[in-house]
């Protein structure tokens, strides 16, 4: 992620409305969210969502403290830096042509990306990865022609053996010990 | 024992020790209602717009810091609360909101009277709730008055379809919460608190910028105690008057834009501001980047997200503000400030800010004086906003803790008139003035019949100066005095208390201002007076908009042409 870039690990409890209540708060304080993404969590009835905002555009402690204002808010960790696992999922739909196709597929390859569709003029790519590694992707493919792009939003994890619901609020403390290099 | 869900509510609320509710019924909120007779320990007062149920919540609230309660029903009963919901939010009053709803399987089909009422409140609401099943009612109940009391108090809106009312389930009342996402952090910080101390033991101008929490939290002995230890002049917002005497030595008014000047060059000038339950509102501190250059800043809140959200502040302390002045408070070391003090003194003497000039025409300030003379201080003044607010928080001296009560960050006009009732009623025993404007009154002046059904007695004076004041004021000073607008053709407003059964009194000399006072004293019920005031009377000082506190406007010398009144129809 750019540098500037914050990604908020939310914790929240699994009740209606509560995604309204995030979005309500962002919109009427003027933050900007860059990308949400939501979904289960290890803790019954809990769901984590992953909230990227642009630390040059919004004040990012102002929307940490704004969002545990929140009751159904139960916790929200900074968590970026070098001790976070950021990862985000892209199905790209290229188009092919016999002649292009074996070198769509190098890309892939160097990627590590998949290939999870074809048909006689497209292919469907899914790749895993950072933003960076996505954009990167994206970029190289463009020159083929893209038919559509469907991104998750980045989801964020700390390394080493805290968990969300354990980590102290101000730092993650074990990222020097178990970072693995990607 | 099964309950329904109407007598679920009901068991809650006496189980919260409330005691009255404002409200209006209709249909979906029927059943409730049905139920409310087995409750007699339940005052319901019937007020005649919804406006008025949420607004006088707020001043039962305000007046006895309980969690004021009011009812509406759906659609137009629940959309009309929100104004007073929004101005219980911004000024953090304790407040809870039952509205009726459209039974369970209407909603989301724009059934008649439907509305998505917790989705337009959930902006202006510390918390709501759909409450969709009986059974988990009393819980909803018991967290919506543990939120609205605790932490920052706010409104909570529980929205009610009817089928819930009506359906039965068992009746448990929890003895606990179970929130975990809402811990409202009461303990400062110890670190925080010796470095605040720290700061607070070297400084040489020190001051203390006192805010409504002290207020919420009932800090007023902590506050004075750290004032008189440390010798260090006291400032509050217009919402922390009343937190500390005002005929006391050390108080040196409010500060803003229509605070005292002499308040206002004493915070440009401060070495350090200890900021005490305060916000720092736009109103308060003028232009952001001109507060308090030469000082360092403590901020004391027991809402995080308020530290560094308007100023930087070098010391965050977030917690109850008595508790942590009372930790405070032992680490503070006697001292004196005799230069500073003395510095202040002369800037009041230079910049006197609240003087009324002597002239024939009955100004809306004198008229305060008066009310402070005849009540000796010894009243609830609620206002509403504009000049007539400015005035009051100016004119009447506050020594009373929390004896103003007013619309301090929504700015809502017409506040006054049921917010004074939900204070009497809620303070029987106090003199309760409503000093209104007659812009305002004309908001929400259908509570006069409230008034006088329920025999609130509260003394009602209304300056009419036959503008929208403040506006007027603003026209004056920064629109080339183009009146776009804000000329009011008002109403025998005597006649009207008169036909509400309220008796009243017109004054139009300044020799009739005091025996008007008296009369509406000695009166045992409502009464009003209708003060016909000088039209074009500025508020001064002003701070511009814009402006920094230092760049505060004073008086300017009279003998401008007057604007002549208009004959009332």
């Amino acid at each position: 992620m750019a540098a500037t870039k914050h990604a908020l690990v939310a914790m929240v409890a699994d009740k209606p409305g509560v995604l309204n209540r995030i979005a309500s708060l962002f919109r009427r304080r003027g933050f900007n969210i860059e990308s949400i993404a939501v979904g289960h969590s290890e803790m019954p009835k809990v769901s984590r969502m992953t909230i990227v905002v642009d630390g040059a555009t919004t004040q990012v402690e102002q929307v940490r403290k704004q969002l545990e204002k929140v009751v159904d808010v139960i916790k929200v960790i900074d968590v970026t830096g070098e001790g976070t696992i950021i990862r985000e999922l892209a199905i790209i739909k290229v188009k092919t042509t016999t002649a292009n196709r074996s070198e769509i597929i190098q890309i892939v390859d160097i990627f590590r990306a998949n290939i999870v569709d074809v048909s006689s003029d497209s292919v469907a790519i899914e790749v895993t990865g950072d933003e960076e590694k996505v954009n990167s992707l994206y970029k190289l493919l463009r020159g083929f022609g893209i038919i559509e792009i469907a991104r998750t939003g980045v989801i964020a994890m700390t390394r080493g053996g805290a968990g969300s619901s354990m980590i102290n609020k101000k730092q993650p403390k074990s990222r020097t010990r178990n970072k693995k290099k990607e | 024992m099964k309950l329904t869900g109407a007598q679920i509510v009901c068991e809650s609320l006496v189980k919260e020790g409330v005691e009255v509710i404002f409200g209006i019924l209709g249909g979906v909120i029927l059943p409730l209602y049905d139920t409310l007779p087995q409750y007699p320990q339940l005052r319901h007062i019937l007020v005649r717009h919804e406006q008025g149920a949420a607004h006088a919540a707020e001043g039962y609230a305000k007046a006895t810091g309980k969690v004021g309660v009011c009812f509406a029903t759906s659609g137009p009963g629940a959309t009309n609360l929100v104004t007073g919901i929004a101005d219980a939010c911004l000024d953090s009053v304790p407040l809870v909101a039952i509205t009726g709803q459209v039974i369970r399987p209407l909603i989301g089909k724009d059934a008649f009277q439907e509305i998505d009422i917790t989705g337009i409140t959930l902006p202006i609401t510390k918390h709501n709730y759909l409450a969709l099943d009986a059974a988990s009612l009393a819980e909803t109940i018991k967290e919506s008055f543990y939120l609205a009391r605790t932490g920052r108090p706010g409104p909570v809106l529980i929205d009610l379809p009817k089928d819930v009312q009506t359906s039965q389930a068992e009746f448990n009342y929890p003895n606990k919460v179970n929130l975990p996402g809402y811990k409202p952090t009461l303990k400062g910080h110890p670190a925080q608190i010796k470095k605040a101390a720290r700061l607070i033991n070297e400084a040489k101008q020190p001051i203390i910028l006192a805010g409504r929490g002290v207020n919420i939290s009932g800090a007023y002995d902590e506050l004075k105690h750290l004032a008189e230890e440390a010798q260090i002049p006291v400032v509050t917002t217009l919402l922390g008057i009343s937190t500390f005497p005002e005929s006391h030595a050390l108080s040196y008014g409010w500060l803003g834009m229509h605070g005292m000047a002499y308040a206002n060059m004493a915070i440009d000038a401060a070495d350090l501001v200890i900021a005490i339950g305060m916000r720092f509102d736009d109103r308060a501190t003028g232009r952001v980047s001109g507060f308090a250059p030469n000082a360092k800043i403590i901020h004391i809140d027991i809402d995080p997200a308020e530290i560094g959200k308007n100023v930087r502040v070098d010391v965050p302390i977030v917690g109850d503000v008595k508790v942590v002045l009372k930790e405070l408070n032992k680490l503070i070391t006697k001292t004196e400030h005799i230069d500073w003090i003395g510095q202040l003194d002369e800037w009041r003497r230079e910049h006197p800010s609240i003087l009324i000039r002597d002239c024939d025409e009955i100004l809306p300030q004198y008229i305060v004086r008066q009310i402070y003379k005849i009540t000796k201080g010894d009243a609830i003044i609620v206002t509403g906003v504009g000049q007539h607010q400015m005035w009051a928080a100016q004119h009447y001296f506050f020594d009373k803790p929390n004896s103003l009560i007013t619309s301090g960050s929504l700015g809502t006009m017409g506040f006054e008139l049921p917010a004074a009732m939900g204070a009497k009623v809620g303070r029987p025993d106090e003199t309760v003035w409503c000093i209104a404007g007659d812009g305002g009154f004309q908001m929400t002046l259908q509570e006069l019949a409230t008034i006088a059904k329920e025999k609130i007695a509260v003394k009602i004076a209304v300056f009419n100066n036959g503008f929208l004041g403040m506006v007027r004021q603003w026209q004056d000073l920064f629109y080339g005095k183009r009146y776009v607008a804000t000329h009011l053709n008002c109403p025998d407003f005597v006649k009207i208390a008169e036909a509400y059964c309220i008796p009243g009194l017109t004054v139009k000399h300044k020799k009739e201002v005091t025996p008007a006072i008296e009369k509406a004293m000695e009166e045992p019920g409502p009464f009003l007076i209708n003060f016909m005031v000088e039209p074009e009377e500025n508020v001064y000082p002003m701070v511009p908009p814009g402006a920094s506190l230092a760049e505060v406007m004073e008086e300017p010398k009279k003998g401008v042409a007057k604007w002549q009144r208009q004959s009332t129809p």
